[in-house]
């Protein structure tokens, strides 16, 4: 194969291999699944397979998202899950308590109630990490372990079922013939998109990461930045544990959220962000996201024997990171997609290679002073 | 892995450690008071060690325990293993110490009870488990289980399907779709056995599971595994999900849908917990076996029984129904949990 310009510059795309990925996984389910891309209109909405993946999706997408910005300032938030918990838990409780589930106010008293919780949570978690200089790992664990436990105090151990159409919306409701939850991961997008590159902030969140002493030297309040990301992740998962309670209009604080810290933790990595921070992609971590769910109702759509599910998953991550190691495809593709052995510089971000063999993506341009 | 209740189990075992010290100063105190008068009219000390308190099922069953220890009039040591072996260990091994009469608890798992179970055997203290089984290379170290028999949940879930299908008028070949609880638990490996053995012995032509996969017991988990399943096969007949909030969850995939659970397709569950009788009032579920957490007044029964030195059979069954759609209205309102 001939390696023109332009399918060099493709493939040098730092969305190239999550796309790439995205798009065979879709296609996988064709043969099982003849009419998977039909979208039709039920009820006065679309329904469709892609519509699914994307509604039940959402969630992850927002937990991804404020997992970037963590992981871009070389932290890590462990405690999302127990945040979607607490959460759900919050507004689900508060709106059972309500005469008068439906009413509006009630239910946006609620969901405040919900997102100050998670905004108290991630200032705990941007103090442990900034403040006291404790490793994001063991900061953020503690409300990772003690959050759950937390949610199931608020809901007694039990499952707590609302009734409320307008709090059904956020995350089962439609609008426009779309789930509503894709306007909310939307908007989130849009606003983290434009402050993140249409502001200094994301040099600023990039260059803490880089090298959060250096940051500091030059002027940059490192500290308020650090604490910053983390209340932002956590008000991200926040929304995202709303969603989870609307969309089956109840609120498990067993269940609510378990284990999505690891799967945001894949989304950002499969998006191209590095582990090491100093260096982030929105675009990347979205299309991480997506990947991970039609993974996910890829295996319930081809009948992936449950005993496997785990496998079957794990198989397919591993083949994702490779393809996002330079070096890995160096070895085995020989120059086909544009890499040629041994060249400098890969197309995304190697997920476990260290940070030096990538160019930096897009406008932002690595800060690193050693 | 990383226990997620490590800072609870931390808060409630320091709780625990005074309650059951004071426990033991009492106990104390009462058998000296007691030791005059040659044993006559002493409360029966039972020792019970709860799982902990994962779902609305396990609470039920916790309260079940405590109210009908009450009514029976006997002194409850209780103590909430929160879901970790080395607790219930130490639980038991405070209970031998106590000296109670008898010990009964739900194990957390299978293995590794030889050892603290030989300790109560050594000391003459009777062990009754409750709702799950052990695995033992020595059979006398338990006395009895009390619990529900899941294979046989599953076994009726087929059997009350013959009649949802014969009331809804249903000819000829059943796609079946089953919601699966999490891989390698107990109910779920046993409920989905029985009921494949009822298929395979009286439907083997007409019933077929077209797809099964795991929900993990939870309302998003059964939302989303039905709503794929409806698109790889919408064509399905019948759901036959392993407990009642997989339903519930599925019941709202249905519906994004555009169709009627509970007509278009015909949904059996098991549990009976309130909101899925809730649904079957609603003429969303057509069927539920009940699985009955609440085993205080068996327990009890069998507790004293075994302090009389009566012989009790290996394995009692937990008293057991199963609801059609048109007694959900009715048995509603009763529904504690």
């Amino acid at each position: 194969m001939t390696t023109t310009p332009r399918w060099r510059a493709l493939t040098h795309h730092h969305l190239f291999w999550p796309v790439a990925v995205l798009v065979v996984l879709l296609l996988v389910n064709v043969p099982f699944t003849p009419d998977f891309f039909s979208i039709r209109m039920t009820n006065g909405h679309l329904h469709g397979s892609l519509v699914s993946i994307v509604l039940f999706g959402s969630p992850l997408i927002l937990v991804a998202v404020g997992m970037t910005l963590v992981i871009a300032t070389g932290g890590i938030d462990l405690s999302v899950g127990a945040v979607v918990a607490i959460t759900g838990a919050l507004t689900c409780s508060y709106i059972s308590d309500q005469s008068d589930q439906s009413a509006l106010s009630g239910v946006f008293l609620a969901m405040g109630i919900g997102l100050l919780a998670a905004v108290i949570c991630g200032l705990w978690n941007g103090f442990l990490v900034a403040r006291m200089g404790i490793q994001p790992i063991i900061a953020t664990l503690i409300i990772m372990v003690a959050g759950r436990g937390v949610a199931q105090l608020i809901t007694d151990g039990q499952i707590i079922t609302v009734n409320s159409e307008p709090f059904k919306m956020i995350g089962g409701g439609y609008w426009l013939t779309l789930p509503f939850s894709i306007f909310v991961v939307a908007v989130v997008v849009a606003v983290t998109v434009m402050l993140t590159r249409r502001t200094a902030l994301g040099l600023l969140v990039e260059s803490v990461g880089g090298n959060a002493e250096a940051s500091r030297l030059v002027g940059i309040r490192s500290r308020r930045i650090k604490i910053m990301v983390y209340v932002f992740c956590a008000v991200c998962a926040g929304i995202a544990g709303l969603m989870i309670s609307s969309n089956t209009s109840a609120a498990d604080g067993n269940n609510a959220g378990l284990w999505i810290e690891l799967d945001a933790i894949l989304a950002v990595v499969i998006g191209g962000t590095s582990l090491l921070g100093g260096r982030f992609s929105i675009g990347g971590t979205v299309v991480g996201a997506l990947v991970i769910q039609t993974l996910t109702t890829t295996i319930y759509t081809i009948g992936v024997p449950t005993q496997t599910n785990l496998v079957f998953k794990a198989a397919v991550v591993i083949v994702v990171c490779l393809l996002q190691s330079p070096k890995f495809r160096a070895k085995v593709f020989r120059g086909k997609f544009g890499t040629k052995p041994g060249a400098k510089g890969g197309t995304g971000q190697p997920a476990a290679a260290p940070a030096d063999t990538a160019p930096a993506p897009e406008a932002a341009p690595k800060m690193e002073v050693s | 892995m990383l226990n997620r209740r490590n800072f609870l189990t931390a808060a409630v075992g320091v709780a625990a450690a005074g309650g059951l010290a004071a426990c033991a100063k009492e106990d104390e105190g009462s058998s000296t008071s007691s030791s005059g008068g040659s044993g006559g009219g002493k409360k029966l000390t039972l020792g019970f060690s709860q799982v902990g308190s994962e779902s609305g099922w396990r609470s039920a069953n916790t309260d079940s325990v405590k109210a009908s220890a009450k009514e029976a009039g006997y002194n409850l040591k209780f103590s909430d293993a929160q879901q970790k072996q080395e607790n219930q260990i130490s639980a038991i091994r405070s209970f031998i110490a106590q000296k109670v009469d008898v010990i009964a608890f739900s194990p957390v798992v299978v293995t590794g009870w030889d050892a603290v179970l030989k300790e109560a055997k050594a000391k003459k203290i009777p062990v009754v488990l409750t709702d799950r089984s052990v695995e033992t290379s020595d059979e006398s170290l338990y006395v009895t289980l009390v619990g529900s028999d899941f294979t046989d949940e599953g076994r009726r879930a087929a059997k009350i399907l013959e009649k949802v299908l014969e009331k809804a008028g249903h000819k000829g070949a059943v796609k079946i779709a089953q919601l699966e609880g999490t891989t390698g638990a107990a109910p779920a490996i046993e409920r989905a056995k029985g009921f494949k053995e009822v298929m395979d012995a009286d439907h083997k032509d007409d019933w077929k599971i077209v797809v099964s996969q795991t929900g993990d017991f939870t309302r998003a988990g059964g939302k989303q595994v039905m709503a794929a399943f409806l698109q790889s096969n919408p064509d399905i007949d019948v759901l036959f999900a392993h407990n009642d909030d997989m339903g519930i969850g599925a019941i709202q995939a249905i519906e994004a849908a555009g169709k009627k659970p509970g007509k278009d397709i015909l949904i059996v569950t098991v549990d009976g917990v309130k909101d899925g009788f809730v649904a079957m009032s609603e003429g969303k579920i057509n069927a539920i076996v009940e699985c009955n957490p609440l085993l205080g007044p068996q327990l009890m029964e069998v507790v004293q029984k075994v302090k009389d030195g009566e012989t009790v059979e290996r394995w009692i069954k937990t008293e057991e129904s199963d609801f059609m759609q048109d007694q959900a209205k009715e048995v509603l309102p009763s529904r504690k949990y």
